[in-house]
């Protein structure tokens, strides 16, 4: 098994140097108020790889996420995505680094006034400016066939089901092509079935964009299917980071607590 | 000379109420000091917040379409409301006053009074509320449940500026749309006077009319048309602020709202109080 688990390690390791290098975070803090949610948090994720975030709730992990795309703004440490440090960015430069990343809310986060069909539209013409109404159909009817929705078009938000719900929040992520996606508890609050088709729109995703992944969970299920490293969070840092193989072998309790 | 008798015994129960009451005094102190904190830290945010709103009106970039659905809304959607209250207005104005006019022979400037009242007070104001409810009360719960959902998180995370789509938009479309449904409540008031007017007389709609327009001059209409403008933003400020800065659970949907009325009532009666004084001056 310890030689397995080398294995497993210098393959990573040996993959790891091969890929672009898309977000390091290094020494991340954050507080609200006199409460330091997270305290020294370093990471890294590499192109086409899924990183899952495992913790228990209240341990900063949605918190991290979004201080990769500054909808809260750190007290400490770096976020660099794509070499730029994303504290420096003015609006402009934060805009455009936004462009690059999607971002799936655990509320899915659709526009509940707008249908299917414009939550699509609504990011689309903003990134994509002057696409023409042919491709944009075309793109639309295009991620909607990939979750699996495609009559869904002209419904509206209040007409879908929880697992519904985050299958269009999906496809209005991916519709605009990111080269990062941040899932933040992609699977809370779905049945089994759901969570696992969820699951493997996530590997589907991965493998058709070829897209970089954080996934923020304490799924097992989701993080088993999906990992392709895990880094798992407690106490404001980083308690664990390894492939799967090293969090099952694990004989930590807190881990165990997760991978029993 | 008298000897003043120490009580040793009483000294330790001095201490501890001495003690207690400077502990009170200090816990009210606190209490106080936050509350002026969070007074002055309010007051802060929605001036930044207003600044905000001003300078992102003025940017290259108007989201038009936004802007549209939002006069849609606001003034379309409040037309048949604004119908029934301006015509109750002018019902009401005319059942009122007609009996004491009938009393000193002066019937014959009913309209006038009428559309005078309507026009540089009544209509305003009554229609003012009426949107400060309506609109405020549904910006601010529409604005509330898109921050606890996360939609305006959404929104700035696909490059969309939520102030400049979400805010600027109605704000403006406020401030537009008010100062005409006044207009269109005056209208429909001075109408509700003359149908009150024939309960009880014969009035022929061309004689009512002209005697009511006969009456109102420029100086009556530009005034009031003016304080709308007011009025608008302020109704569209503050339902924005109350809704854009909501708390993160259900509840602060529902005090957004609540809020958002309250404050965007009495901003509007301020106002007119200020205006009212301009007026008087000119």
């Amino acid at each position: 098994m310890t030689t397995d688990n080398t294995d497993i390690k210098m393959n990573t390791a040996t993959e790891d140097a091969n890929k672009k290098l898309v977000i390091e975070i290094k020494n991340l803090q954050k507080s609200f108020g006199k409460e330091e949610v997270l305290k020294d948090v370093s990471l890294q994720l590499f192109e086409s790889e899924n990183l899952v975030v495992l913790g228990k709730s209240g341990t900063g992990k949605s918190v991290l996420i979004k201080c990769i795309v500054r909808l809260l703004d750190f007290n400490g440490g770096t976020i660099n995505v794509f070499d730029k440090d994303v504290a420096a960015l003015d609006r402009k430069e934060l805009a455009e680094m936004r462009q690059k990343i999607g971002f799936l809310f655990q509320s899915g986060a659709l526009y509940d006034s707008m249908t299917v069909k414009e939550n699509l539209e609504f990011p689309l013409r903003r990134i994509k400016k002057g696409i023409s109404a042919k491709k944009m159909k075309d793109k639309i009817h295009e991620v909607l066939e990939n979750v699996g929705l495609a009559d869904s078009l002209n419904k509206m938000p209040s007409q879908l089901s929880g697992g519904m719900r985050k299958r269009i929040s999906l496809a209005r992520t991916i519709v605009v092509d990111p080269m990062i996606l941040l899932y933040d508890e992609p699977t809370t609050g779905l049945d089994p079935v759901t969570s696992d088709g969820i699951s493997t729109l996530i590997l589907d995703v991965q493998k058709k964009y070829k897209t970089a992944s954080i996934i923020i969970t304490h799924d097992i299920k989701c993080a088993r299917k999906t990992a392709n490293r895990i880094i798992m969070l407690d106490a404001g840092g980083v308690y664990k980071e390894g492939t799967l193989e090293d969090f099952d072998n694990a004989e930590d309790e807190l881990i165990q607590s997760f991978f029993r | 000379m008298k000897k003043i008798k120490l009580n040793i015994k009483a000294i330790p129960n001095l201490r501890k109420a001495t003690m207690v009451s400077i502990e009170k005094l200090s816990e009210k102190t606190i209490a106080t000091t936050e509350i002026a904190n969070n007074f002055l830290t309010d007051i802060a945010d929605a001036s930044l917040f207003i600044l905000q709103v001003f300078k992102e009106t003025f940017s290259r970039k108007f989201e038009f379409r936004e802007f549209l659905h939002q006069c849609f809304q606001i003034g379309y959607k409040s037309l048949p409301l604004i119908s029934i209250t301006g015509a109750i207005m002018g019902i009401v104005l005319t059942i009122q006053t007609r009996p004491v006019l009938v009393d000193f022979g002066a019937v014959t400037m009913l309209p006038g009074m009428v559309a005078i009242s309507l026009i540089r007070e009544m209509g305003p104001v009554i229609t003012a509320l009426i949107c400060a409810g309506k609109i405020g009360s549904g910006m601010g719960a529409e604005l509330g449940s898109m921050r606890v959902t996360e939609q305006i998180d959404a929104m700035e995370v696909s490059s969309t500026n939520p102030m400049r789509y979400l805010v600027v938009t109605r704000v403006l479309a406020a401030t537009l749309m008010i100062p005409l449904l006044t207009l269109y409540a005056d209208a429909w008031g001075i109408v509700g006077s003359w149908a009150a007017a024939n309960i009880k007389g014969d009035v022929s709609y061309v004689l009512f009319f002209s005697q009511a327009f006969k009456q109102v001059e420029f100086i009556d209409l530009l005034p009031a048309v003016v304080k709308t403008f007011f009025f608008g933003a302020v109704i569209g400020l503050v339902g924005c602020y109350k809704g854009y800065n909501a708390g993160r659970g259900t509840e602060s949907v529902g005090i957004a709202a609540n809020s958002a009325v309250v404050l965007a009532s009495l901003l509007v009666i301020v106002i007119d109080v200020i205006a009212v004084q301009i007026t008087d001056m000119m």
